[in-house]
């Protein structure tokens, strides 16, 4: 059997779902005899490669950016699991949308609070352009499977794949799997 | 005192006459979700959770378990596939309707709103989240309040108002303007009639009321103190 072609993705997210994911310690050997990490923030894989099975994408659709991968992601993979409650819910990063438009953030963070050399930040190309909302993943493109949890445990992060590695669904309800926070 | 037979998932059991359903299925061990239901206060059933299937000759309807008394040969069933999900649908759009942030709020972990979210099997709202304006006020010496986190339950407003007898709560606007707000919309630090006695934030089912100075996941609740104040006053036992 040839192995399972997985990736994770880093969007508006501390990351802490990856540093959950490497939590999992030398269970990460045993999931390596199942799975190729062909895509991740912890591999030095610059463009998003066709053909993947699994993506677990941490993070909300903060900027351009973001939605350009997320598009990108969902084409080229069979299976997204919406990852942590960034990605679920927005959670932290949403919690600018209570001031507005990006307009309003930007002059609030940079300007307001801005104490040394108070400016916007302007480099096309260079810094994605902050989206006025910022949304849950599955508002912008279609998820299969959600992992909430603020981090998700290590623990948690297992069991829900475990189970899809062997060509299982894994059952998603408790306490234990799908707490938010 | 008349008693009253009723089936509830199929299962006889009895009832004091001018019981709710919610009371007679408590008696009986039958778990029926609740939000806005605190024992002790009168019953609005606003948050809708406890909605049950009453079986009758023209049909099913939904009745609230919490405001519906019961009555003699009465059908109940309080968990079927259309039940749970309008439970579901109701928790997801109390989540999407708020600023309902798990991961910094101060009852993380010890919420209703988020236990329900487990019982219901929330794993994602599938409704728009609103991300709306809410006030948080701080004027108070040692309460918090931030209307983000309210679901609307009216508890506090009930349990100041019934067991403190201040009534600092009330209910104001209508739709998405709703406030819940104190002595007649005043910062609540300005309230002379507020007691400090601490109902409300004992009563909150969420984190919307808070003790100050409670980090994220700190704040735990009292609720045996409700309790012993509703025992006391009804069966006059004065000691804990």
């Amino acid at each position: 059997m040839s192995k399972i072609r997985l990736a994770t993705v880093w969007l508006a997210g501390c990351s802490g779902c990856h540093m959950s994911f490497l939590d999992l310690d030398e269970w990460l050997f045993d999931l390596a005899t199942f799975v190729d990490v062909v895509h991740s923030p912890i591999a030095d894989v610059k463009e998003y490669p066709d053909n993947v099975d699994v993506c677990l994408i941490e993070g909300a659709i903060a900027n351009e950016e973001n939605l350009e991968i997320a598009l990108n992601v969902r084409k080229k993979t069979k299976f997204v699991i919406s990852f942590g409650d960034c990605a679920i819910t927005a959670n932290v990063p949403a919690m600018r949308n209570m001031l507005g438009k990006a307009d309003s953030v930007l002059k609030r963070a940079y300007l307001e609070l801005g104490e040394v050399n108070p400016q916007l930040p302007y480099e096309p190309g260079i810094v994605p352009v902050l989206l006025d909302r910022v949304t849950p993943l599955h508002e912008v493109i279609d998820i299969d499977m959600y992992i909430p949890g603020c981090p998700p445990s290590a623990q948690r992060i297992k069991e829900a794949i475990a189970p899809l590695v062997q060509g299982e669904k894994p059952v998603m309800e408790g306490r234990e799997m799908i707490k938010f926070g | 005192m008349a008693v009253k037979y009723i089936r509830v998932n199929g299962k006889m059991i009895s009832a004091r006459a001018g019981e709710t359903i919610l009371d007679a299925a408590k008696d009986a061990n039958i778990h029926i979700p609740r939000l806005c239901h605190l024992e002790g206060v009168s019953d609005v059933a606003a948050c809708r959770l406890c909605l049950v299937e009453l079986e009758t000759d023209r049909g099913s309807r939904l009745v609230p378990a919490c405001a519906t008394p019961v009555e003699e040969g009465m059908t109940v069933n309080t968990h079927n596939e259309k039940i749970n999900e309008y439970r579901r649908m109701i928790i997801e759009l109390l989540f999407a309707e708020g600023n309902h942030v798990c991961a910094v709020c101060v009852v993380n972990g010890n919420c209703e709103l988020q236990d329900l979210a487990i019982e219901v099997g929330m794993d994602h709202s599938r409704f728009e989240y609103r991300f709306p304006v809410r006030e948080v006020d701080l004027t108070h010496q040692i309460f918090g309040k931030d209307q983000g986190r309210c679901i609307f339950c009216t508890r506090c407003v009930r349990v100041c108002d019934e067991i403190e007898g201040a009534h600092v709560w009330d209910v104001a606007g209508r739709g998405h303007n709703l406030q819940i707000v104190s002595g007649l919309k005043q910062p609540w630090g300005n309230v002379d009639a507020c007691t400090k006695c601490g109902k409300c934030v004992e009563s909150c089912p969420t984190g919307s009321l808070f003790f100050k100075g409670s980090a994220v996941s700190e704040m735990q609740r009292d609720s045996g103190k409700l309790e012993f104040l509703v025992q006391a006053r009804d069966k006059h036992e004065w000691t804990r």
